[in-house]
């Protein structure tokens, strides 16, 4: 297996209809390895659903290079393996479900690739379990909740048994509720079927999740760490237009009144136990 | 009125024999019996043909209220025939019926009835296929029985792509249409009062976001498509196989027999 799965080499990018006008990728320097959960972070803008494209050649780089498991994403003739290495999943789930019966819409992936009829059965089958929409699998999609048509979008990606899956703010039209099974389908897929998820994101509490963060301002990488060591920079992320997680942020207020405790509580116990041990000093 | 009330295709799920029949085979009979519909010249024929279409109708199980139902629409077109053919059809023998300039004759009367047969038939026919055949698997099968027009250049496989996206996106689009009124009704638009002029011109603001956001839809379904790998008819695969077994034969053997037997009914000339 080649690591790292996905690479960009001082990648720049303008849409060819604002020539001369500003960069929207301006070097981008990246290499996401295989197997890990990596949460691209970013305000509208930034760039970060324009290098999410950049992954599985739907866009191509003005400048510099993407490179998809050793695959240059310019090579006109490994289009498919590209796409078939790396699935993805975008914001609006109506528009990217195809079919009018959810099994049919899971095998469309697979058919495209010209997988013989009985295996992409199995493929549909295992990849809606892996979702849990198994006993949804006759239903019509659009009667469906948005979680569960994106459950469903991750599904048909899924079945063509992708290495690493893109996801472009697959929440930002859901409910509280729909945000929570997409989430626990993301993760889910990276650690039982150790799939290289790549998540891109405006929310915090999503992206604290992830192995890995990756904050992205002006088409640049700003800040690339684990979650706790990125959200740490409270001042630069406020810079760029990001809040940081509650937690943090009350660590970092009482910090500004005088007391220096760590800022790495991403959950509410981790806070709560900070702040604990402070009291309890006393 | 509700816009989500209304459905399209009609489909009435079900598992009838009739319902299990290979599509193709469905297509192919109803083929066959507008064939022998337009066959049939005399009583025997029609009768025979009404007979096994109320057959058909039993075995399927979608009741005759349904089909009634089905007829409504075309009701206007129904009478509209019967009164054409009624009037002008010309005869031999003294008039039934005559007042002013109108002549009815029995002939008329005859034409009349049997047109009026003949499209409630053809109607009913179509409309079983489509209440016990889903909407995909109808494309499915149309795209296969039409493959040999691939030979001719044409994109059999693009249409039928594009009619089961257009099916897929019909409620999708209807809850779109609802959500837009309410949204223009409550900032005081109205669609309901005023001439048919000042109706259209009120569905503008209706249409104009309508459009742009199906526009909008359409692209990002080709990129969503493009990245599952969609690059055509060539080299692509079905998950559900479309098979004809013993009843699909029996099926096209008995259509086929019905088409000879009107044919043969019409030598002995009843009426």
């Amino acid at each position: 297996m080649e690591n790292p799965i996905l690479k960009t080499e001082s990648l720049t990018f303008s849409y060819p209809a604002e020539e001369g006008s500003k960069l929207v990728l301006e070097g981008v320097d990246l290499e996401i390895q295989a197997g890990s959960f990596v949460a691209i972070l970013g305000h509208n803008g930034s760039g970060k659903s324009t290098l999410a494209k950049h992954m599985n050649a739907i866009l191509l780089p003005s400048g510099g290079k993407v490179y998809v498991a050793g695959m240059d994403t310019t090579d006109e003739e490994k289009l498919l393996a590209i796409r078939r290495t790396v699935g993805m999943v975008f914001q609006n789930p109506d528009n990217q479900i195809v079919a009018n019966v959810v099994e049919e819409d899971c095998a469309f992936g697979p058919e495209n690739l010209g997988v013989p009829s009985d295996e992409i059965r199995k493929l549909v089958d295992d990849s809606l379990r892996v979702v849990g929409m198994y006993d949804y699998r006759r239903h019509a999609p659009h009667l469906l909740s948005g979680g569960q048509k994106q459950r469903i979008a991750i599904a048909g990606v899924l079945a063509m048994k992708p290495r690493c899956v893109v996801l472009d703010e697959p929440t930002a039209m859901l409910d509280p509720i729909g945000r929570r099974e997409v989430l626990e389908t993301v993760k889910a897929l990276n650690e039982s079927q150790g799939v290289t998820v790549v998540l891109i994101t405006h929310h915090m509490d999503e992206a604290a999740q992830a192995g890995r963060l990756i904050v992205m301002s002006e088409g640049k990488v700003i800040s690339d760490g684990p979650p706790r060591q990125v959200f740490q920079q409270v001042e630069l992320l406020r810079s760029v237009g990001l809040a940081v997680p509650e937690t943090v942020e009350l660590l970092y207020e009482l910090n500004q009144e005088g007391f220096s405790l760590p800022l790495d509580a991403l959950s509410d116990e981790a806070c709560a136990q900070t702040l604990y041990q402070l009291l309890s000093k006393d | 009125m509700a816009l989500k009330d209304i459905t399209l295709g009609q489909y009435f799920p079900g598992d009838t024999l009739l319902h299990r029949l290979d599509p193709r085979t469905k297509i192919l009979l109803a083929v066959f019996y507008i064939v022998a519909l337009f066959m049939a010249r005399n009583a025997l024929g029609y009768a025979l043909l009404a007979l096994s279409l109320i057959v058909a109708i039993l075995i399927s199980r979608v009741g005759f209220q349904a089909v009634f139902r089905g007829m409504k629409p075309v009701f206007f077109i129904v009478v509209f025939t019967a009164v054409l053919n009624l009037v002008y059809t010309p005869g031999a023998g003294e008039p039934l019926v005559a007042f002013w300039i109108v002549r009815i004759y029995w002939e008329g009367v005859r034409t009349a009835f049997f047109m009026v047969l003949r499209i409630m038939l053809l109607i009913t026919c179509t409309f079983l296929l489509t209440y016990t055949t889903s909407p995909i698997l109808l494309t499915d099968a149309l795209e296969t029985l039409l493959g040999p027009l691939k030979r001719l250049r044409i994109p059999v496989h693009e249409l039928a792509m594009m009619m089961s996206i257009a099916l897929r996106f019909i409620p999708t689009l209807i809850e779109e249409t609802d959500k837009i009124m309410s949204a223009q009704k409550a900032r005081g638009a109205d669609f309901e009062s005023g001439n048919l002029l000042q109706r259209a011109k009120a569905l503008i603001p209706l249409l104009v976001p309508l459009f742009i956001s199906a526009f909008r839809r359409a692209d990002e379904l080709a990129v969503a498509m493009e990245c599952r790998c969609y690059h055509g008819g060539e080299g692509r695969t079905r998950m559900r196989q479309l098979r004809y077994v013993g009843r699909d034969y029996a099926a096209l053997v008995l259509g086929l027999g019905l088409c000879i037997a009107v044919w043969a009914l019409n030598r002995l000339g009843v009426f």
